[in-house]
């Protein structure tokens, strides 16, 4: 009895502090229609700025509270708010994923950089005081944070639904456009709600940190509590978010307190760690079917298509080239060639979900991994290996998938992250993958009995593989399913009307995209010989999605750009001598790149495409002046046949539009 | 029996009622008007009956049949097909590939060997559109959208078809043209039922008309008695004579 009531008061602490949490990200969502996948990595940044105020300057803890609580993360929320994550919420999901995937990146570039890795601590609040009743010893962190958290929701109460801007707040939920035609000024209502969301994270980050330690990514992890249990209330109810954290806390630990008499617990060691992600899960299935959108997406400018042809003439020029570099390149260069392959076809399974789809997955590289580890443990190392590892890919692929059928694509993400999660704690651990980080032997492919053994035939067989597949991509788009995909994400209502069953589509998409991912995931392991489960870590795929979003997810050119630039990524601090902080001041500067240019999903690539057409622009009338029959062959060249539209601003074509659309909503919502 | 039956439907959102125990019915073949004041429910009708919008209590029947749990995609199997107020024409791609994208997902495998270049020119020109057939389809007038939304549904080759304000955005010729391809689908055998502001049209088509006001359904008949009705001219059309204008503040209020 003692002992449950001491897991209770442990389980009420916690959930308090995700309570805290969740609360701060159901105030940002609920307000401003963006969620903030970074919410976790801000609790992060502000509890280290918190050690650093109270313990490395040894300020007051009351002085360094509000400071934290009271200046720099409101400031923080008002400056994410109006720089960063303005306009998202009447943009696609991806946008908004992409953009705080970003933001997550960053943040935690910059506590590497400002903090380095270093053994910190910070105390719990009267650490020597404290309270027995009866059998149970509860300290005072523990009755400060759940006071804390019953302060914040009675004035979470009170802002919402007793002060004009909290009925703004609520206003500005339904219609921010109607609010503002009635006076009301959405701008602000979405500054004060990040700001205080701001605070709320850092709150709790700053009352777990004493708990979890000062670590950058299970403090930025932490989230994942908080989006369960606000998941609990559809991202909006703020009463049944408490209730969400409360189940969560306390069945996190009776788990942890009694797992040991649960038969075979030795092999359930991870299962603490990854309760919310299985919280998330269940949550999620037990949603209920959410209504096709209508009039949300419009259409979108996307990345010109090229014809077949072409494609092929540029995947053959890379294979050369790759052909080139096997015979005069060292064969440790030549692995990060191989990677860059690998990195490719991951980012064109992407392309296929992100770009085509307007799905967004937060875990890619974990397929990436089931792909590898079902290679490896296969042990046929030929095509048919290959085959049916990629076919177990693409089947766990519709297992994440198949779940949130009913839901939008925000919660497919989230779905997918859980998997990341669920992965890297469990399963990629357990003794039938890694056991612990063990590396896994495996062997390289031959194909129809022909052994591709050196490693510059190898890296040129994944060139290969990369073009194949960026074929079979283009060919996809070019095609009936590509434009499905297309009409899926401009228009799911009028999809489902014209006799579309959705769900199935999106299963499809996500299996064939989890397929591809693991068909990287397996030649990889080919290549390396021995593959870890760090290989595969889901920080990873975070990692990829901003790289492939910086240089755009709606093209091929894309992903071979994205994975070029991913490898140097990596190998970058290698060679500038493994400093720790070039890693972080690089993760800062791909975050805030994929925050400047995430938002256009055509990325860098949108730039390239437009040389072309500089060139008929500025350039051709110029040489068409001096040497006419040259001037005429760079036209062709430039213009060549592609077959999609002029490419214009993201979002100029349809703008008049919207705004013709204001009165008919303003008189709807009567 | 009536191919469609809108049996007492509710939908509540939250607190507000946006249909309020519609009742009504449409003939086979017929063109049939829902007409009523901004706001009277008249889209969350069309959402219902497509199964965009699941109903708060009631039934809708196709054909005698329950169909009010059914799925959006296997209503539209079953031959309902629509248009919408607010364009969802999809945006990113061609006009003739929004029809081609609709024949597509109509014929499934079975269509993906024919080349439907003679089917799409054939509804676009149809409707009136042809000119635009290679234009992206979110820069085209919204005129041209709501016909190109028109082509989309009729690519699936619906029994019913719901049209949704179709002629906002046409001119005064283009909407006689309209009025002339509602006729000939009707005589074809399609039923049409169709939310319209333009009261012209709508009488000079109309087979029957069903009037919609706060949700419910306040008057139903040919278009010569939805004209002569006092309740319609009060609630939308205009005023039956000076005494019902004295109403005028107390419905403007409302």
């Amino acid at each position: 009895m003692g002992a449950f009531l001491s897991y209770t008061v442990i389980g009420i602490f916690t959930g308090a502090a995700y309570a805290i949490a969740a609360s701060g990200l159901v105030l940002t969502y609920s307000t401003t229609r963006v969620f903030n996948i970074a919410h976790g990595a801000v609790g992060m940044v502000f509890a280290f700025l918190y050690w650093d105020f109270s313990v490395k300057q040894g300020l007051p803890v009351w002085l360094s509270l509000i400071l934290v609580l009271g200046v720099c993360a409101p400031l923080t929320g008002v400056f994410i708010q109006r720089v960063i994550t303005r306009g998202l919420g009447n943009a696609p999901v991806g946008a908004s994923l992409v953009v705080t995937v970003a933001m997550t990146v960053m943040l935690i570039g910059i506590a590497r950089q400002i903090w380095p890795p270093d053994a910190r601590s910070l105390e719990q609040y009267f650490p020597d005081h404290l309270i027995h009743m009866g059998s149970v010893i509860v300290t005072w962190q523990q009755i400060i944070t759940v006071v804390v958290s019953i302060l914040v929701a009675a004035g979470l109460y009170v802002l919402l639904s007793r002060t004009r801007i909290g009925t703004a707040m609520r206003a500005s939920v339904d219609n921010p456009d109607l609010l503002h035609l009635y006076g009301g000024r959405s701008d602000i209502v979405a500054a004060l709600a990040w700001a205080v969301g701001t605070s709320l994270a850092a709150l709790g980050g700053i009352l777990l940190a004493p708990v979890i330690g000062l670590q950058y990514f299970d403090l930025t992890l932490l989230v994942i509590s908080a989006y369960a249990a606000a998941m609990l209330g559809k991202l909006t109810n703020l009463p049944l978010t408490y209730v969400g954290a409360m189940g969560l806390g306390l069945g996190q630990s009776y788990i942890v307190g009694y797992l040991q008499y649960i038969p075979g617990h030795d092999k359930l060691t991870g299962l603490p760690a990854v309760m919310p992600a299985l919280f998330l899960f269940a949550i999620l299935v037990l949603l209920p079917q959410a209504p096709l959108r209508i009039g949300q997406v419009k259409g979108l400018v996307s990345a010109p298509v090229p014809t077949l042809g072409r494609s092929a003439v540029f995947g053959g020029g890379l294979i050369v080239v790759v052909i080139l570099m096997a015979a005069g390149m060292a064969d440790s260069d030549l692995l990060l060639v191989g990677t860059a392959a690998t990195y490719g076809i991951v980012m064109l399974s992407l392309v296929l979900l992100t770009g085509y789809g307007g799905f967004v997955s937060l875990a890619q590289f974990t397929f990436a991994g089931v792909g590898a580890v079902a290679y490896a443990k296969l042990d046929q190392p030929n095509l048919f290996g290959l085959l049916v590892a990629v076919l177990i890919s693409a089947a766990v692929g519709a297992l994440v998938a198949l779940p949130v059928l009913r839901l939008t694509g925000l919660y497919l993400a989230l779905a997918t992250m859980a998997f990341g999660l669920l992965m890297d704690k469990v399963v990629f651990t357990s003794s039938w993958a890694f056991e612990f980080n063990n590396p896994l032997n495996a062997k390289r492919l031959s194909i129809f009995g022909t052994h591709v053994n050196s490693i510059g035939n190898y890296t040129i067989m994944m060139t290969v593989f990369f073009v194949l597949i960026s074929l079979v991509v283009v060919a996809v788009r070019r095609g009936p399913l590509g434009r499905i995909l297309i009409a899926t994400r401009d228009s799911q209502a009028a999809c489902g009307t014209l006799g579309l069953d959705i769900r199935w589509v999106r299963v499809a998409l996500f299996a064939s995209s989890a397929g591809v991912a693991g068909l990287a995931g397996a030649l990889l392991a080919g290549l390396r010989g021995t593959i870890v489960s760090n290989d595969f870590i889901f920080f990873n795929s975070l990692l990829l999605l901003v790289c492939v979003a910086i240089w755009g997810v709606t093209s091929v050119s894309g992903a071979a750009m994205g994975a070029i630039f991913l490898m140097l990524l990596n190998y970058l601090p290698g060679f500038l001598g493994k400093n720790e902080s070039t890693q972080g001041l690089l993760f800062i500067l791909l975050g805030a790149g994929a925050i400047l240019i995430g938002r256009n999903p055509n990325g860098l690539m949108f730039w390239v495409f437009k040389i072309p057409s500089w060139i008929q622009g500025g350039l051709f009338p110029v040489l068409a002046d001096r040497f006419p029959g040259m001037a005429l062959k760079v036209r062709d060249f430039a213009g060549g046949d592609r077959d999609d539209e002029v490419i214009g601003e993201p979002g100029g074509a349809h703008a008049h539009r919207d705004e013709e659309e204001v009165d008919s909503d303003a008189v709807a919502a009567r | 029996m009536p191919l469609l039956h809108v049996d007492d439907v509710v939908v509540q959102f939250g607190g507000v009622t946006a249909v309020n125990h519609a009742q009504f019915e449409v003939e086979e073949g017929t063109i049939t008007g829902l007409i009523g004041p901004n706001g009277a429910g008249k889209t969350t009708c069309f959402n219902v009956i497509t199964g965009l919008q699941t109903p708060t209590s009631g039934k809708v029947l196709l054909d005698g049949r329950d169909i009010t749990r059914m799925p959006v995609h296997r209503r539209s199997r079953r031959g309902i097909g629509r248009t919408f107020q607010r364009l969802e024409a999809f945006g990113s791609l061609t006009v003739a590939d929004n029809v081609r994208t609709a024949l597509d997902i109509h014929d499934g495998f079975s269509g993906i060997f024919r080349s439907a270049n003679a089917d799409i020119e054939h509804l676009l020109d149809r409707v009136g559109i042809a000119g635009y057939a290679q234009e992206r389809a979110d820069s085209v007038p919204t005129g041209v959208a709501r016909l190109l939304e028109l082509a989309r549904a009729l690519a699936c080759d619906p029994r019913l078809l719901l049209l949704d304000e179709p002629s906002s955005g046409l001119d005064e010729s283009e909407t006689e043209a309209f009025g002339d391809l509602l006729k000939e689908l009707a005589s074809e055998g399609r039923t049409v039922l169709m939310v319209e502001h333009d009261m012209d049209l709508v009488m000079a088509v109309c087979d029957a008309i069903h009037v919609l006001d706060f949700g419910s359904i306040i008057a139903q008949g040919t278009p010569a008695e939805i004209r002569a009705n006092k309740l319609v001219q009060k609630a939308y059309l205009g005023y039956a004579d000076e005494a019902d204008a004295a109403d005028e503040t107390k419905v403007m209020s409302l």
